[in-house]
C-alpha cells in the first residue's frame, strides 16, 4: 500500500477544511431559510423552495460556469469584491467556499426544514400561551426538537461538499493547499497515470463516504429524507 | 398500469436501438485531439466532411493525458492527436496503435492577455506584482503546461511565481481563465492565440522556444481502427495541402518544414 504524499495530505486537509467551513456557514444561513420555508404561507414558498433545490438537479458545470463569470472582474460579484478591496474570488479558498455553499445548500436546508415542519403548529401555540416569546420558543422548544434534523443536515452538507468536483474544477485552478481538493487530486493522478496514488485517495473517499452514510442511516429513529 | 408498461417498452426500445446504432452503412470516425489544435482541427474536419458527406465524423477535444489514459482503458477512439508525441509513442509501444506514430506539427507557447498589451511583454514581466494570477495548463499531464513550466524554470521564475500560478485542466481552459478575466496573463498555445475570437480580444508574445523542450505533436490510428478505411483516409488528408495550409495558418510548424 502506497503512502500518501505530502501534496495528497494537503489535499485531504484542504477538503476537510472546506467541508467544515461550508457546513458551519450553511447551518447559519440555511436555518432561517428552512424556518421560513417550514412556516410561511406566502405564495413565494414554492419559488424559494425550488431555488434552494436547484443544485440537486443542476449539473455542477452550470454552477461552475456562472460562478466563474459572476466572480470574475467583469461580473457583478467580482465588481463587488473588488470594491470591497478583497480582490477576486476564483482560484481562492473563499471562492471555493462560496461555490460549495450554493452546491450543498439543499442538503442542509431540506432536512432542517423537514425537522421544523415536524415540530408542528401546536407546540408553538402551547409555548406562546406559556408566555414564551418567539425567540424563546425557537431556542428552547424548536431547536431541541429539531436536533436530529440538524445532525442529518450537517452530515449531508459535509459529505456532499467532500464529494464536490465539477464546480471546483471550474473555479479552483488546481492550486496546491488552496484549491486542490481530494476529488481533483484523484483526477490529476489518473490523468498522469499514477494509479497507485489514485487508488489510495479513491479508496479513502469510498471508505469515508460509506462510514458517513452508515452512521447516518443507523441512527435510531432518524429518517434521512422525510 | 398501461402507462408504466408503455414507459418500460419505450425504455427498452431506446436501449436496444442505442446498442445496435453503429451498424449503419456509412462509415464512422471518432477523433480525439488535444485542445490546442481545436480551431485548426475544426476547419480540417469541416474540409474532410465535404469530401465524405455520408460518413459520421465526431471530434472530441481535451487534454492529451486524459485521452492517453482513456485509450489504454479501451475507449472507442479511432484517431488520437496528442499535443505531445511521447503519449502516442507510449501507446504504440503497448501495441495500441495500428501503425507508427506520425508527427504532424510542432507547437509554440505564447504569453497571452486581453487586459494588458502582451505583445510588449516578456516572461520577466510576470514577476510584476500587479499581475496577480497567471494561468498555465496542468504541467503534470498537459504538454503545454509542461513546456510552460520548463520555460519559467529556464528563466528562474518558476519558484518565485508559485503563489500566482493557476492551472487549467487543458490548454483551452487555461485560455478561458484569462478570457473571463480571472487571470491577467496566460501561457497558452500559439494556435489558440491566433484563433479569431482570442486574436480580437488580446495580443500575444511568442516565448523563445530555446527555453523549453520542443512541443512535438504526434498522432496515431488506434488499434481498434486498424481496419477503418475512414481513419486511414483522414490520416492521409492531414498530409494534404488543404490541411497543411490550415495548420500553418494556426502557427504550427509542420513536419518537413524548417523552423522559422
Amino acid at each position: 500500500m502506497a503512502a500518501l504524499s505530502n501534496a495528497d495530505w494537503a489535499a485531504v486537509w484542504l477538503t476537510f477544511k472546506l467541508a467544515s467551513v461550508t457546513t458551519v456557514i450553511l447551518l447559519i444561513v440555511g436555518t432561517p431559510i428552512a424556518w421560513w420555508l417550514a412556516r410561511t404561507r406566502s405564495r413565494w414558498k414554492g419559488v424559494v423552495g425550488a431555488v434552494v433545490a436547484l443544485p440537486l438537479v443542476l449539473p455542477p458545470t452550470v454552477l461552475g460556469f456562472y460562478l466563474l463569470v459572476a466572480m470574475g472582474p467583469y461580473g457583478p460579484v467580482g465588481q463587488f469584491t473588488q470594491w470591497l478591496g478583497i480582490g477576486l474570488l476564483p482560484f481562492t479558498f473563499p471562492g471555493l467556499v462560496v461555490g460549495s455553499v450554493f452546491y450543498s445548500l439543499p442538503f442542509v436546508v431540506q432536512p432542517v426544514q423537514n425537522a421544523f415542519e415536524a415540530v408542528g403548529e401546536r407546540m408553538l401555540e402551547v409555548a406562546a400561551t406559556l408566555r414564551a416569546n418567539p425567540w424563546d420558543t425557537f431556542f428552547t422548544v424548536v431547536l431541541p426538537l429539531a436536533k436530529p434534523g440538524f445532525i442529518t443536515a450537517a452530515i449531508l452538507g459535509f459529505a456532499h461538499t467532500v464529494g464536490e468536483f465539477g464546480v471546483v474544477l471550474m473555479i479552483g485552478g488546481n492550486i496546491p493547499e488552496k484549491t486542490r481538493v481530494v476529488s481533483v487530486a484523484i483526477y490529476d493522478h489518473v490523468e498522469a497515470l499514477e494509479y497507485a496514488e489514485a487508488h489510495v485517495l479513491a479508496g479513502g473517499m469510498l471508505l469515508f463516504s460509506f462510514v458517513v452514510l452508515l452512521a447516518l442511516y443507523s441512527r435510531k429513529g432518524a429518517s434521512v429524507w422525510k | 398500469m398501461q402507462g408504466i408498461r408503455r414507459l418500460l417498452v419505450a425504455t427498452l426500445v431506446i436501449l436496444v436501438a442505442s446498442l445496435s446504432a453503429p451498424a449503419a452503412l456509412a462509415g464512422s470516425l471518432t477523433i480525439v485531439a488535444a485542445a490546442d489544435v481545436k480551431f485548426a482541427m475544426d476547419e480540417i474536419v469541416a474540409a474532410f466532411r465535404e469530401a465524405h458527406p455520408d460518413d459520421r465524423i465526431r471530434v472530441i477535444y481535451g487534454s492529451s493525458g486524459k485521452f492517453h489514459t482513456q485509450i489504454q482503458q479501451g475507449a472507442p477512439f479511432d484517431l488520437y492527436f496528442s499535443a505531445d508525441i511521447a503519449f502516442p509513442r507510449g501507446l504504440e509501444e503497448k501495441g495500441l496503435s495500428a501503425g507508427p506514430t506520425r508527427p504532424y506539427a510542432v507547437g509554440r507557447i505564447v504569453l497571452w492577455s486581453n487586459v494588458r498589451d502582451a505583445t510588449q511583454m516578456t516572461l520577466q514581466d510576470l514577476a510584476d506584482p500587479t499581475i496577480r494570477k497567471i494561468a498555465i495548463a496542468n504541467p503534470r499531464h498537459a504538454p503545454y503546461g509542461m513546456r510552460a513550466e520548463e520555460a519559467l524554470r529556464s528563466v528562474g521564475l518558476w519558484d518565485p511565481l508559485q503563489g500566482k500560478i493557476v492551472q487549467g485542466e487543458n490548454i483551452a481552459q487555461t485560455a478561458q481563465f484569462v478570457q473571463t478575466g480571472n487571470a491577467e496573463v496566460g501561457i497558452i498555445a500559439l494556435a489558440l492565440a491566433l484563433n479569431p475570437t482570442l486574436a480580437e480580444a488580446g495580443g500575444y508574445h511568442l516565448i523563445d522556444d530555446s527555453l523549453h523542450e520542443p512541443l512535438e505533436q504526434g498522432f496515431i490510428i488506434t488499434q481498434r481502427a486498424a481496419n477503418n478505411p475512414l481513419a486511414a483516409a483522414f490520416a492521409d488528408f492531414m498530409d494534404g495541402p488543404a490541411a497543411r495550409e490550415i495548420m500553418i495558418r494556426y502557427g504550427f510548424i509542420l513536419p518537413g518544414e524548417a523552423a522559422q
